[in-house]
């Protein structure tokens, strides 16, 4: 088998997702079309030899629609010959897009693929493309339709996180995150998103608040409290029976924030990257994705990982680093009891909370990070994982060369 | 003074009246943005000011941005600033809780319009001369103001766009129709009271984007009618533009994001929008050339000084065939009294038709009325008498291009006149000089060379002769200023300027079929550099048979002044088309097209015979290259004629090549391109398509001196 290596990785700094985050005037394809230069620029990529382009995009509609991934490579004045495919595994799509390039790749049917995600969640918000799994009642009752935040405080209830666990777990996430930009982590994967006079429009990410704490977060009302007393609390605990109550104890201020972002990274073979001068920075070990309870929604992570770990033949002991992605703050604190890790080896840049979560890209984004600190504390093998709505997994180990 | 003055009534309406100092029209400068912002900080701060009023003491509202402020604009972060400065100002004024109303007494275009389209309301007088749009695009710019932003939220996507994309300006009748005015007046006492009885009914007015319950009239850009009609835009835009005018994509973009977006990142999208073409080439180009030249022309900077101004009230016009006629009709359109002779009285009556065809048209449009096409058909008198013309104080020649002939009517003129009233003589190819031997006064002799259509056509290159006199210049210049047309000064020379650097550009397309290039690749290359029409096409509509008469001429011409004549690369192709194909052109029906037979429907389609003519080479050219070939063929002969003197200044240079032959308009003209190409760059690309292709683009000596010594043309 062909292994799969990774040369690169970019990605926009993230927009508050609002009509005032910066990113709000910046277009989905502009946002993808800066990466893509800078990709080519960066590595003086003769863009002619790259197979296919796998972009990630949750909700794939308006001016995200019609294969945003091949729209995107043409505007780029990428060569014509280089395909694009949009597909999305809900969050998990950015990631998604890394591990489908690395069956590319390991296949042998592909040398040379870029992957990645976009989400412009100001000018597409979440659930515009609408979808059977929550509109069709037929089916929204079978599958136990609840917004993924009643997953969110159901998995803290079921564990018995407390509120002020909770926020602590956010507050860790923004220090973190607030240390690591001033520690300018963050530099090597960053391209700041300039408009087309080149002036800069964004250059960080937006909603980070190193500042915040404990008490402040306190003051926040628990965003799914209402909607789980109008009828998503019962439906969740119908399937959760020795539950009594759902504690509802997320808000925005735990939970990841919505933003405009993308990501994109360079995967290919030895043989193509040496035949390019690519430099290769870490190989993927191995990639999985899983299914599991579609109420709670939120905890594939831990068995998307054992099948990775299972896979490249390695236990949770043998890696470095994990990235886990912050959708809500009980989702990265269950994953960590469940895997039984360490949380000083978890997220330690911060995450989504802080950061924010475009949904398409954060999955790329969030393995461009690992990474970086791999690199950084010269460590060797990291895990990242994200969960899925709808009730799935999905991990990928990576190890640097 | 101040630009702008501020009184308050005692009802609490406060009127700001824009009048600029030292300036016919009030622009958007620094002069009036200053003191217009401290009023606004008044009128924020003052709760006895319960409405506002924007008038102007000038006879226009506001005529838009200070061109020379945007143009000196190098740096795209000055030019954000600019928009977003003037924004934010027109921003305070919408949201001061206070009712807004402009009181629109005259034209209000470009900023002038986007400054009404911030007031709550819009009241105008109905003056037919007063115009309403936002004409940015003309100068390769857009509404920097929120224009881009407030129209379409005003009227919907749909109906904006043409008024953006082509700046299309509008009668207040128009501008109310559209729903861009709210109210008409008769007149400005009228206006002002209509304007304060809307703020004292309308004490807390929201502007509709304002409005929590705002809908974008016709839908914003999700919409899915507005989706489909905005897949379409594009092509239907750049079918005319090529592509080659950022500020047509610039403009979609602003409209088309704005209807995705809040007003207030809307806004700020159409400031990147316009930084982007404020600093563009093609807007450099297109200000540089048809706003400061064409202003330099239109002040008469090619007028001899110390002559006073002359009204032309009777002209004689000399063969009433499709010149005549036209010349006819653009003189009686303002109000001159014409004579229109010919040799017989059905070809004089035949060209005093043509108006009237041309009057029957716009009365259909409503632009003209029975009673007043009566009135302008009087001041055209078809004859065969030479002794109509007296009176006469211009005569105008526009017979068959023959020396014979023209000596013939200008000695016929000069029986009746006398010597003293200035003959012009509308001829595109024979040389002044020598047809005013045949005027006994050559003082008074001059070229007036006419392009067609006459109506529609907006240059006329007045020619020189040896002997024209400054008087004779002086007159024949004001009277193409009186008749609307922009008139460039040239000497005389073998096709003057405009014909001569024209010919090159066919030339190059004949000569690029001659080589087996693919007939619609040389027409499609013509286009997309910008040409109105493609070489070939252009080549069948002046006709075959004329070019080779004038090369038969130009031949002969030669020989007998002892000079060698070296034929032009598309001699061979003229030849082959007229002897040996008889395929003379469109007035045929045959050339390189196929023509469909007068009066019925149908496209011309270019002639598959040409497959035969011209055998393809196995080597075909990219676009680019033949782009390269037709662009340079024309600047370098533009660069000639200017290093030879036959045209004297840079801006009659560029004018008359955008004017003349419809040289692309988005390069600024023949020697602008040579500029924004770079001198030095285009010398060495013309020295390399010399090598290729033959001396004729060997660079002219001016520009190889100004390469070398860093120079351009200013």
């Amino acid at each position: 088998m062909t292994e799969a290596y990774i040369f690169d990785a970019v990605r926009t700094p993230r927009g508050k997702g609002k009509k005032d985050g910066s990113l709000h005037e910046v277009t989905p394809v502009h946002l993808l079309g800066n990466l893509f230069n800078a990709l080519e620029t960066r590595n003086r990529l003769d863009t002619s030899q790259v197979d296919d382009v796998v972009i990630g995009c949750v909700t794939p509609v308006g001016e995200q629609g019609a294969d945003i991934a091949r729209t995107a490579v043409l505007y780029s004045n990428w060569a014509e010959n280089v395909p694009g495919v949009t597909q999305s595994r809900f969050c998990a799509s950015g990631l998604e897009s890394v591990n489908l390039a690395a069956m590319k790749v390991m296949s042998g049917q592909e040398d040379l693929v870029v992957a990645g995600g976009v989400e412009s969640m100001s000018r597409w918000p979440m659930g515009s493309d609408g979808g059977a799994w929550a509109m069709d009642p037929r089916i929204n009752e079978q599958l136990g339709f609840a917004p993924q935040g009643i997953g969110a405080d159901l998995i803290a209830s079921l564990e018995g996180f407390s509120r002020q666990d909770v926020d602590a777990f956010a507050v860790r996430s923004q220090q973190l995150a607030a240390k690591a930009w001033a520690e300018q982590r963050f530099a090597k994967t960053v391209v700041p998103v300039r408009d087309l006079n080149g002036m800069i429009v964004l250059d960080h990410d937006e909603t980070v608040r190193g500042s915040t704490t404990v008490e402040a977060l306190a003051g926040l009302k628990a965003s799914f409290e209402q909607m789980g007393q109008m009828g998503f609390d019962s439906t969740a605990l119908r399937k959760y029976t020795t539950l009594e109550k759902i504690n509802h104890v997320h808000h925005a201020g735990n939970s990841s924030g919505i933003v405009d972002g993308a990501a994109l990274m360079l995967i290919g073979s030895q043989a193509k990257g040496k035949q390019l001068g690519l430099k290769p920075r870490a190989r993927i070990r191995s990639v999985a994705v899983i299914g599991s309870e579609p109420t709670i929604m939120l905890t594939g992570i831990a068995p998307a990982a054992q099948k990775a770990l299972k896979k490249a033949g390695m236990s949770v002991k043998d890696i470095d680093l994990f990235e886990i992605n912050e959708a809500f703050a009980a989702v990265v604190m269950k994953a960590a009891r469940a895997l039984d890790i360490d949380m000083d080896k978890v997220n330690v840049n911060g995450g989504s909370i802080a950061m924010g979560h475009p949904l398409g890209a954060t999955g790329c984004i969030i393995l461009a990070t690992l990474l970086d600190e791999l690199e950084r504390t010269n460590k060797q093998v990291g895990l990242a994982s994200l969960c899925v709505g709808a009730g799935m997994g999905i991990a990928t180990i990576i190890e640097r060369i | 003074m101040t630009a702008m003055q501020m009184t308050v009534d005692a009802e609490g309406i406060a009127t700001l009246t824009m009048d600029l100092a030292d300036r016919p029209m009030n622009v958007l400068n620094e002069a009036l943005m200053t003191p217009l912002a401290g009023y606004i900080a008044t009128i924020e701060s003052d709760p006895a000011i319960k409405g506002v009023i924007i008038t102007s003491a000038k006879k226009e509202f506001l005529a838009g941005a200070d061109i020379d402020m945007v143009f000196g604009i190098t740096d795209p972060k000055l030019a954000f600033d600019v928009a977003e400065q003037l924004k934010k100002m027109l921003r305070r004024l919408e949201l001061c809780g206070r009712p807004v109303v402009a009181a629109l007494n005259g034209t209000a275009l470009g900023g002038g319009l986007e400054v009404a389209l911030a007031c709550h309301w819009r009241v105008a007088i109905n003056d037919p001369k007063a115009k309403f749009g936002l004409p940015e695009v003309k100068l390769g710019l857009l509404p920097g103001g929120g224009g881009t932003q407030r129209l379409p939220r005003m009227i919907g996507i749909q109906a904006s766009l043409p008024l953006m994309l082509e700046g299309k300006e509008l009668s207040a009748e128009a501008a109310k129709q559209q729903g861009i005015i709210n109210e008409l007046a008769t007149d400005k006492a009228d206006l002002l009271a209509k304007a304060k009885s809307w703020c004292l009914a309308n004490p807390k007015p929201v502007q509709p984007w304002d409005d929590k319950k705002f809908k974008w009239p016709g839908g914003d850009s999700r919409h899915p009618a507005v989706v489909q009609m905005l897949a379409i835009a594009p092509s239907m835009a750049t079918a005319k533009s090529q592509g080659n005018y950022p500020a047509v994509t610039n403009i979609m973009s602003c409209i088309y994001e704005g209807g995705i977006v809040d007003f207030e990142s809307g806004c700020r999208i159409e400031s990147r929008y316009f930084a982007n073409l404020v600093v563009s080439q093609v807007s450099k180009n297109m200000i540089g050339t048809l706003w400061f030249q064409l202003n330099s022309i239109n002040k008469g900077k090619s007028r001899p000084e110390g002559i006073p101004k002359a009204k032309t009230t009777k002209v004689g016009i000399l063969g009433a065939g499709m010149m005549g006629a036209g010349i006819a009709y653009v003189s009686a359109k303002v109000g001159i009294e014409c004579v229109l002779l010919d040799s017989t009285i059905e070809a004089a009556e035949r060209g005093k038709a043509y108006s009237a065809g041309l009057l029957d048209k716009a009365i259909k449009k409503g632009r003209e009325t029975p009673a007043g096409k009566g009135v302008f058909l009087d001041r055209i008198k078809a004859t065969t008498d030479y002794a109509d013309l007296a009176g006469c104080d211009l005569v105008i020649e526009a017979v068959f291009e023959d020396r014979a002939i023209k000596a013939d009517v200008t000695k016929k003129t000069e029986a009746v006149l006398g010597a003293d009233v200035v003959f012009a003589s509308n001829t595109s190819t024979l040389p002044i000089t020598g047809l005013a031997k045949a005027h006994s006064k050559a003082e008074n002799f001059i070229g007036l060379h006419f392009f067609s259509p006459v109506d529609k056509m907006p240059l006329v290159e007045i020619i020189m002769g040896e002997k024209t006199s400054k008087e004779t210049l002086a007159k024949g210049f004001d009277y193409v200023q009186q008749i609307k047309k922009t008139p460039i000064v040239v000497n005389d020379s073998r096709g003057f300027y405009t014909s001569r650097s024209f010919a090159t550009y066919v030339n190059e397309g004949l000569a690029l079929l001659n080589e087996g290039q693919h007939p619609r690749a040389i027409e499609m290359a013509g286009l997309k550099a910008g040409m109105p029409v493609g070489p070939l096409a252009l080549q069948d509509e002046v006709s075959m048979s004329l070019s080779l008469h004038v090369m038969e001429q130009t031949r002969k011409d030669y020989a007998e002044e002892g000079k060698t004549y070296a034929a032009s690369a598309s001699e061979p192709v003229v030849l082959k088309m007229v002897k040996e194909l008889d395929r003379p052109g469109k007035k045929a029906g045959r050339g390189f097209y196929d023509y469909p037979e007068a009066g019925t429907k149908g496209e011309k389609k270019l002639w598959p015979g040409l497959a035969q003519a011209f055998p393809l080479a196995t080597e075909q050219m990219s676009q680019q290259e033949m782009i390269d070939r037709m662009m340079f063929a024309q600047a370098n002969e533009a660069a000639r004629c200017f290093e030879e003197k036959v045209v004297l200044t840079v801006a009659d240079t560029n004018i008359g090549s955008i004017f003349g032959w419809g040289f692309a308009p988005h390069q600024g003209g023949a020697l602008q391109f040579i500029n924004a190409y770079g001198v030095a760059k285009f010398v060495k690309r013309a020295e390399e398509l010399a090598a290729k292709y033959g001396p004729r683009f060997k660079p002219a000596a001016l520009l190889v001196k100004m390469a070398a010594e860093g120079k351009r043309f200013e």
